[in-house]
């Protein structure tokens, strides 16, 4: 017979996290069981309904995991193994759940899926796994038990409205410091603010003024040669990131993207590009704008890897010499099953790189960075869980390597945080790189 | 014994039919309507061009990256699949019975092609449940149920098998074959077997998702 969902004399990855230690001490089971009950009856409905009662237990998701492939295919890491352990149990014993049962549930939601949507590809039914944890996360989050680090950004973003308590000055004065720099390049630049009519809003994480500056530099760079017509807010509403939507605080959500999309509507601009970030992508062209009830965002949204796309194919972006070494590209999951870039993504390396060697599998089904989803947000003690839970992405990456690939291009910044570790863990020793760092590279620039 | 036989062939059939095709339309329309109430957004995005893309691909055999991946699962769970379906409407010995209640009848194969695709039906049940016994992955995915579930459709072949060869008993276990057919049509409304009504709508709306929205493949 199979095990139980949870074997308390399993070894549970015993990490320190006083988000989740403080929220569960305060948890009770009639208080646990009355908010799992209340947020089930009024959020849920037919999809976790037909979900549930669906599936087959198969297990044919199980390869589609990056965490259960590197763990040798250890069951409790496959996408229905990780719903069995959280919310079949809710359901079944009807929200009756003790403190140490939502205290898993948490880790499991927050920390071993990272909602990249690679199982929906494996299972026959198409059923929706990360919607499932997310329901998880939904719980966890009315619970009051999240991890302590995502929630300090969830924090951030209710009190500032961006990601890293970045202050409205700060952010400003970011902006002017990179023109400046920029402009010892190209005397002529300039990062126009708050300009009403401009076409596009270009638009960035909160990681970018804070510790990525020169990435704001470099797309500088790339839109003044390139002749496009943009500006940048100088008001909250600038940062179009959400780990809200991670932690399942929707409400917080909500405004982030209402914001977001008003700033742009404010400035009147036509479209807004975003800088090379996926998880910010996932909100703004599919999960924030339908908590707004947009079933589409209400005003068009590009990603940056879409816009090089247009300068390299329109010719308004000029190649002196293609970058030389070879390099390898890593397809994030929230814009190629998000949104179908892959193939233009190419497009752009083949027209920047001189050598590109495909990683293996690739595409729709390529494996997470395990850094999506917020897992890397949970902060510096679920290192490890993201290492040791993407051993195949190590796998993958060297056998990229043995076949001649020195660089990883890849457009995002989440897939950066968990390559990098992984690059740094096993000792894969390739450079990794944006987009932006090589166009700005080879790019033909006024003298 | 006679009394029997007339029982399970004659109201109990009625009442596996009845149960069967109003216990699926209660199932989807009442899903429709829980959806309508509480997911509405998924009228929204439900695009017919998208959601029967993804459904061909995954109901062709090979057809996805996943059929691809486990090539003999693929061949054993597609063959189980038009077995199940297929055997019991075109077998001979049913469309007789068809024809002596309701004059109907159709076209209908060989016994001993029946008798070959009952043994693939049978042998593939048999896969399955090895399956869940061996591999660590759904075996940590069973429950109780799911033996029951797997029971409930393997007995009406493995019982019709042994009728038609009049194995002793064989009378007894005729009248256990109609019972576990009818026992299987019955459950389909009630149990995970009700994969086989809501498969077009939960692959039909990932795929959507996938295709209108993404711009992405999901197979």
């Amino acid at each position: 017979m199979a095990e139980p969902a949870i074997n308390k004399k399993d070894e549970i990855n015993k990490v320190v996290d006083e988000g989740i230690d403080k929220g569960i001490a305060r948890l009770t089971p009639e208080k646990i069981k009355q908010v799992i009950n209340k947020v089930l009856a009024s959020e849920t409905g037919a999809r976790l309904k037909a979900y549930v009662e669906t599936c087959v237990h198969c297990g044919l998701c199980s390869e589609a995991c990056h965490y259960y492939l590197s763990h040798d295919n250890d069951p409790k890491y496959s996408p229905a193994g990780k719903v069995k352990q959280t919310i079949w149990e809710i359901l079944k014993k009807k929200g009756n759940v003790d403190p140490e049962f939502i205290r898993n549930a948490s880790r499991i939601a927050y920390t071993e899926c990272n909602l990249c949507r690679r199982c929906a590809m494996y299972c026959p039914f198409g059923i929706d796994i990360a919607y499932l944890m997310s329901i998880v996360r939904r719980l966890c989050h009315m619970l009051g038990v999240t991890p302590l680090y995502i929630q300090d950004t969830a924090h951030s973003h209710s009190a500032c409205l961006n990601q890293m308590w970045v202050k409205e000055d700060e952010w400003i004065d970011s902006l002017f410091w990179q023109e400046e720099e920029a402009q010892d390049e190209i005397s002529s630049l300039r990062i126009p603010l708050e300009k009403e009519g401009a076409e596009t809003l270009y638009s960035v994480i909160a990681p970018e003024p804070k510790f990525r500056a020169q990435l704001i530099y470099q797309a500088a760079v790339i839109m003044n040669v390139a002749g496009v017509d943009f500006t940048m807010p100088a008001t909250p509403g600038w940062d179009n990131s959400d780990l809200c939507m991670f932690t399942g605080d929707y409400e917080m959500m909500g405004r982030l993207k209402k914001a977001h999309f008003e700033t742009a509507m404010r400035l009147k601009v036509k479209r807004i590009v975003m800088g090379e970030c996926g998880h910010a992508f996932r909100s703004v062209y599919d999960v924030g704008n339908r908590w707004l009830a947009w079933k589409m965002p209400p005003i068009p949204i590009i990603h940056a890897v879409e816009l090089y796309y247009e300068l390299l194919k329109e010719g308004k972006i000029k190649i002196t010499k293609k970058y030389d070494k070879p390099v390898t590209f890593q397809d994030p999951c929230n814009i190629v099953r998000g949104k179908g870039l892959h193939e233009k993504a190419r497009y752009v390396v083949n027209a920047i790189c001189e050598e590109f060697i495909e990683m293996h599998p690739n595409r729709e089904h390529n494996y997470c960075c395990c850094a999506g989803g917020g897992v890397i947000n949970t902060g510096p003690q679920y290192k490890m869980t993201r290492i040791k839970g993407n051993r195949i992405k190590a796998e993958q990456l060297f056998a990229t390597k043995a076949r001649g690939a020195k660089v990883i291009i890849a457009p995002c910044h989440n897939c950066h945080g968990g390559i990098e570790d992984i690059n740094h863990h096993f000792g894969l020793d390739m450079e990794l790189h944006f987009l932006g760092d090589i166009i700005y590279k080879v790019m033909e620039k006024p003298e | 014994m006679h009394d029997i036989y007339n029982f399970v062939s004659g109201p109990l059939v009625w009442a596996s039919f009845i149960i069967f095709f109003a216990g699926c339309l209660y199932r989807l329309i009442s899903m429709a309507v829980l959806a309508r109430k509480k997911d509405v957004f998924v009228y929204e995005y439900m695009s017919f061009k998208f959601g029967l893309r993804s459904i061909l691909h995954w109901i062709t055999p090979f057809g996805t990256v996943k059929w691809r991946k486990n090539p003999f699962f693929t061949i054993v769970t597609f063959t189980f699949h038009i077995c199940i379906i297929f055997i019991p409407i075109f077998l001979s010995a049913h469309i007789i019975l068809w024809k002596e209640s309701w004059g109907v009848s159709w076209w209908y194969i060989s016994d001993t092609a029946a008798d070959v695709l009952t043994i693939v039906a049978i042998a593939s049940c048999i896969f399955f449940l090895v399956r869940r016994i061996v591999l660590p992955e759904v075996k940590y995915l069973t429950s109780i149920s799911d033996y029951v579930i797997l029971a409930i459709v393997a007995a009406p072949f493995i019982t019709g098998f042994w009728t038609y060869h009049q194995w002793p008993g064989f009378r007894i276990m005729g009248i256990l074959h109609i019972i576990a057919g009818e026992t299987m049509l019955a459950a389909i409304p009630f149990t995970r077997l009700i994969h086989m009504i809501f498969f077009p709508f939960t692959r039909g709306y990932m795929g959507s998702e996938f295709g209108a929205v993404r711009h992405a493949k999901d197979w």
